[in-house]
C-alpha cells in the first residue's frame, strides 16, 4: 500500500492527463523521456501501457534532451515530461535542439507555483518560464483543466512543425497543492 | 579492413587509426561523434551523411544514440565519445543499459585528459574504471579495449548486433590535425535524417 504523497497529483476524477495521453496518440509520439512528477503519474502509467510508445526513465531530465534529438533523427516523434524542478537541468541541452532545430515539445508539471509548501521547488518554480524563454523555447501555460488539451496541442504542433523546443506549464492549480493546513 | 591500428609513443592506440578501423566499410552504422576531437576523428575517417559530428550537448551523446537507436532499430548506431564527456552524461549509462538496445555501441576514446580545452586530467587519469561503472550499470557486455586485436574484435561484435556494448578505448594522448566537419547543425540533422528516410525525411 502506498502512503499519501508529499506531491501533489490530479484528482482521479480529472481527465485531463487522459487528453494529454490522446494527443500523443494523435501526433504519433513513439518515445516518451521522463523523469517522474506526482503531476505525471496518471499520463505516465497510460504511456507505459501502450505497446506502441518507447517509455525512457531518464536518470535527469537533461538526458531527455538528447533523446529527443536521437530519436527525431530516426524519424520518431518524441515529448519530454518533468517538473518544474528538472527545467533547470536541461537549459545548456536546449542548444542541442536549437542549433539542429529538433522538435522537441516538453510537458512540465509546476511546482514552487500556487500552494507550494516545500521551500525547495521555489526557486526554480518561479524562474521556469523566464529560463525557458531566455533558451529560445515557446511556452505556453495551463491553469484550468479546460485549458490543458488546446494548450498541450499547441505544444506539440509547435515543436513538431515548426522544429524547436516548447513547452506548456501546467499550472499548479490543476495538480490541487497540499498545504497540510499550512 | 585496409587501416592499420597503430599506436603512439606512449605504446598506446592512435584514435584516429581506431576509429577509420571502426567506421570503415561501415554497412550503413549510423555514427555520432561526441564533441571536441571524436566529433574530428569521425570526420577524419570520412565525412557523411551517416555522420552526427556534435558541437555542443556535453554529456548527451550516448543517450542520443539511444534515441536514435530505438527509432531505427534495424541500423546499427555507435557512439563515438571522449572520456570527458562521457563522465559528465555518465548516469545516462544506466539509462541505456535499461531499454536494452541491441543495436546500440557506445565507444569512449580515452585519453585520460579533456583534449579539446587544454590537457586537463580528467577523472580517469586517476583510476575511474568507466568499464566498471558501465558494468555496474547494467551493459553486460562492458570491456576495456588496449590493443589493436581488440579493436577488430569491437568491431566485429559491434557489426554483429550483440548490444549494448560499451567500450573504454585507452588511446595516445597526442593531439591529430583539426578535421572539421560542417557546423551548421540543421544541416547535420537534415542529410541524416535523408540518409535514413530518403526525401520523405523533410515532409514528416
Ligand atoms: C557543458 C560544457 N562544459 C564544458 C565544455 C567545454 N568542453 C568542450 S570539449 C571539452 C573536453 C572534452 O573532453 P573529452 O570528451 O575527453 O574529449 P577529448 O578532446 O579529450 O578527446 C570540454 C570540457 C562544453 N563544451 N560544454
Ligand atoms: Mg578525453
Amino acid at each position: 500500500m502506498q502512503r499519501e504523497q508529499l506531491e501533489s497529483a490530479p484528482s482521479a476524477a480529472a481527465d485531463w492527463p487522459d487528453q494529454i495521453y490522446d494527443l500523443l496518440k494523435q501526433h504519433n509520439v513513439r518515445q516518451v523521456g521522463l523523469v517522474p512528477d506526482a503531476g505525471h503519474s496518471r499520463l505516465i502509467k497510460r504511456c507505459l501501457a501502450d505497446n506502441d510508445m518507447k517509455v525512457v526513465s531518464l536518470t535527469t531530465e537533461e538526458e531527455g534532451v538528447g533523446l529527443a534529438f536521437g530519436a527525431w533523427l530516426g524519424g520518431e516523434k518524441s515529448v519530454l515530461l518533468m517538473q518544474s524542478s528538472g527545467v533547470g537541468n536541461i537549459i545548456n541541452m536546449l542548444s542541442v535542439a536549437i542549433a539542429h532545430r529538433t522538435p522537441c515539445p516538453i510537458l512540465v508539471t509546476m511546482r514552487g507555483d500556487f500552494g507550494e509548501f516545500n521551500p525547495f521547488q521555489v526557486p526554480m518554480g518561479n524562474a521556469t518560464q523566464a529560463c525557458l524563454e531566455a533558451m529560445g523555447t515557446l511556452v505556453k501555460r495551463a491553469d484550468k483543466p479546460e485549458d490543458v488539451a488546446e494548450t498541450v496541442n499547441a505544444t506539440l504542433r509547435l515543436a513538431y512543425n515548426t522544429y524547436r523546443p516548447t513547452a506548456t506549464l501546467l499550472g499548479q492549480r490543476l495538480l490541487g497543492a497540499k498545504t497540510f493546513g499550512r | 579492413m585496409t587501416v592499420q591500428i597503430g599506436v603512439g609513443e606512449t605504446g598506446k592506440l592512435m584514435r584516429r587509426d581506431v576509429v577509420q578501423a571502426l567506421l570503415e566499410n561501415r554497412d550503413g552504422m549510423l555514427a555520432i561523434g561526441g564533441l571536441g576531437a571524436p566529433a574530428w576523428d569521425i570526420t577524419a575517417a570520412g565525412d557523411s551523411p551517416l555522420n552526427l559530428p556534435l558541437w555542443g550537448g556535453m554529456g548527451a551523446a550516448a543517450v542520443m544514440g539511444l534515441g536514435l537507436a530505438l527509432a531505427q532499430p534495424e541500423r546499427k548506431v555507435v557512439v563515438i565519445t571522449g572520456d570527458g564527456e562521457m563522465l559528465m552524461g555518465v548516469g545516462s549509462l544506466a539509462t541505456v543499459a535499461v531499454q536494452r538496445p541491441r543495436n546500440l555501441s557506445i565507444v569512449v576514446l580515452d585519453n585520460e585528459h579533456y583534449g579539446e580545452t587544454g590537457m586537463q586530467e580528467t577523472h580517469t587519469k586517476h583510476g575511474v574504471d568507466l568499464v566498471m561503472m558501465a558494468k555496474g550499470a547494467g551493459i553486460a557486455d562492458s570491456r576495456l579495449v588496449r590493443t589493436a586485436a581488440e579493436v577488430l574484435q569491437l568491431r566485429a561484435d559491434i557489426h554483429a548486433g550483440n548490444g549494448p556494448i560499451f567500450a573504454q578505448v585507452k588511446i595516445d594522448e597526442t593531439s591529430q590535425p583539426l578535421v572539421l566537419p560542417p557546423r551548421e547543425a540543421s544541416i547535420l540533422q537534415a542529410r541524416m535524417r535523408e540518409a535514413i528516410m530518403g526525401p520523405q525525411a523533410h515532409l514528416q
